[in-house]
């Protein structure tokens, strides 16, 4: 009986988004597109998208009419590269191969602008990661990744967002760790921020070195986000404290 | 031959801890302080001047009525070592981590003197607030 109500638990138990455990105030702002600051960058990625650029003079637009549901299916498997690839990785790669044109570095303007405007057509979508064996080693090195105790407080991703999330770190509360609200508006940033900014600054939280950005860890970590989140509905961008 | 009494104060001097007695000031100094102790990240305690104190782990009050020094010692030193999923820092362990980030890195979160400081605030906390 007892391994039946244990069956019961575990599949009632569906993930759960950051937004939820937000004050009102902030839920409010990232609901409203006049006061979300991330619409900002949204804004500048629909210009970016629409506007012709490199050798080629080509614009996104060019060759994507929409890109709705677009993002709830990354990370995906690149086939060029033989790895798996995030939405940000795919639109660097578009930018330097079919638009012929600079690269935009990680984290840089241009680039979130575009990041936040593709992932904003797949709002409300549920995230739907793909089931394509060839990502099935990034995962399980995410996941071990996620449980790997780092740093000179030696605490693992797991160890908060798994087993205390809820509770209070300092005046933190812990959330699950989705990912389902990059790129996200950060009130302590006072900017849009990537999904491998917020690793960055949660492994600089437990003094562990952060890999560089762009670093296939960040992708095999989100890899794992992406499946222990599945079904959250994308809420990019996110508005958090 | 040592005669009995100088034999009875080399046993003393031997069996007196190596650690200069903590101070209790600075070990609270060191407890409140997020970059320092980062004890509040997690625990709560007698501060009513803190806000945002933890709650990931039992309350300060009344540690220093329910521990003796050895064992506050040997708990704020290597928790890990007593409790291997303990997920309170090992603070006079500095080896047998990975990734640390350069500026940490060979360097326990606290010296042997901060530690003795703040076993001796500790040991203050007798009341279960
Ligand atoms: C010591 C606790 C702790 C550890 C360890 C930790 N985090 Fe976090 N994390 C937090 C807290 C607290 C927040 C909430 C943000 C804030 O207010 O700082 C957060 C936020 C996040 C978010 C944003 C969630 C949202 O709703 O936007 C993600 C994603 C995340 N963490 C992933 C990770 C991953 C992956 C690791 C390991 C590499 C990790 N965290 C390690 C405490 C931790
Ligand atoms: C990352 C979390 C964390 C931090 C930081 C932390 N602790 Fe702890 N501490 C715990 C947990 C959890 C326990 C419960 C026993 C266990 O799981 O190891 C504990 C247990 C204790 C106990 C025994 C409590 C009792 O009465 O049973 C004392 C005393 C203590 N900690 C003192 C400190 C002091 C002092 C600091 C800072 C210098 C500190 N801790 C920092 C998590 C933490």
């Amino acid at each position: 009986m007892k391994w039946l109500l244990l069956l019961v638990s575990v599949a009632a138990a569906e993930p759960r988004s950051g937004a939820l455990d937000m004050s009102r105030e902030l839920q409010a702002m990232q609901a409203d597109d006049s006061a979300n600051p991330g619409m900002l960058w949204v804004q500048e990625g629909e210009a970016l998208f629409h506007r012709a650029e490199g050798r080629a003079q080509k614009a996104c637009a060019d060759c994507h009419a929409g890109l709705a549901g677009v993002a709830t299916r990354y990370p995906a498997w690149d086939e060029a590269t033989a790895a798996p690839i995030d939405l940000a990785g795919r639109i660097q790669q578009c930018r330097a191969e079919r638009q012929q044109a600079a690269p935009l570095a990680r984290e840089s303007e241009p680039l979130l602008a575009l990041a936040a405007f593709v992932t904003r057509q797949s709002r409300g979508l549920p995230l739907a990661p793909p089931e394509d064996p060839r990502l099935a080693p990034a995962l399980a090195r995410g996941e071990a990744l996620f449980r790997q105790r780092r740093g000179q407080l030696n605490l693992s991703c797991a160890q908060c967002h798994e087993e205390r999330a809820g509770l209070r770190l300092g005046s933190a509360l812990i959330p699950e760790g989705q990912a389902n609200g990059y790129p996200q508006y950060r009130l302590e940033w006072q900017a849009l921020g990537s999904l491998q900014r917020r690793l960055r600054n949660c492994m600089v939280g437990v003094r562990a070195t952060a890999p560089a950005f762009g670093a296939a860890e960040y992708t095999e970590i989100e890899l794992f986000l992406a499946r222990r989140g599945a079904g959250l509905a994308v809420e990019a961008p996110a508005v958090r404290p | 031959m040592l005669s009995s009494a100088r034999w009875w104060l080399a046993l003393a001097l031997l069996a007196t801890p190596a650690w200069a007695e903590g101070d209790a000031a600075r070990g609270r100094a060191i407890v409140t302080t997020r970059q320092k102790g980062l004890c509040l990240l997690c625990h709560s305690g007698p501060f009513p001047e803190e806000r945002f104190q933890g709650n990931l782990a039992p309350s300060l009050a009344g540690a220093g009525r329910r521990w003796d020094a050895a064992a506050l010692r040997a708990r704020l030193t290597d928790s890990q070592g007593l409790n291997p999923d303990s997920i309170m820092p090992s603070y006079g362990v500095a080896n047998s981590l990975r990734d640390v980030a350069p500026a940490f890195r060979g360097k326990p979160i606290l010296t042997e003197a901060e530690i003795e400081d703040v076993v001796a605030f500790l040991l203050t906390l007798t009341a279960d607030e």
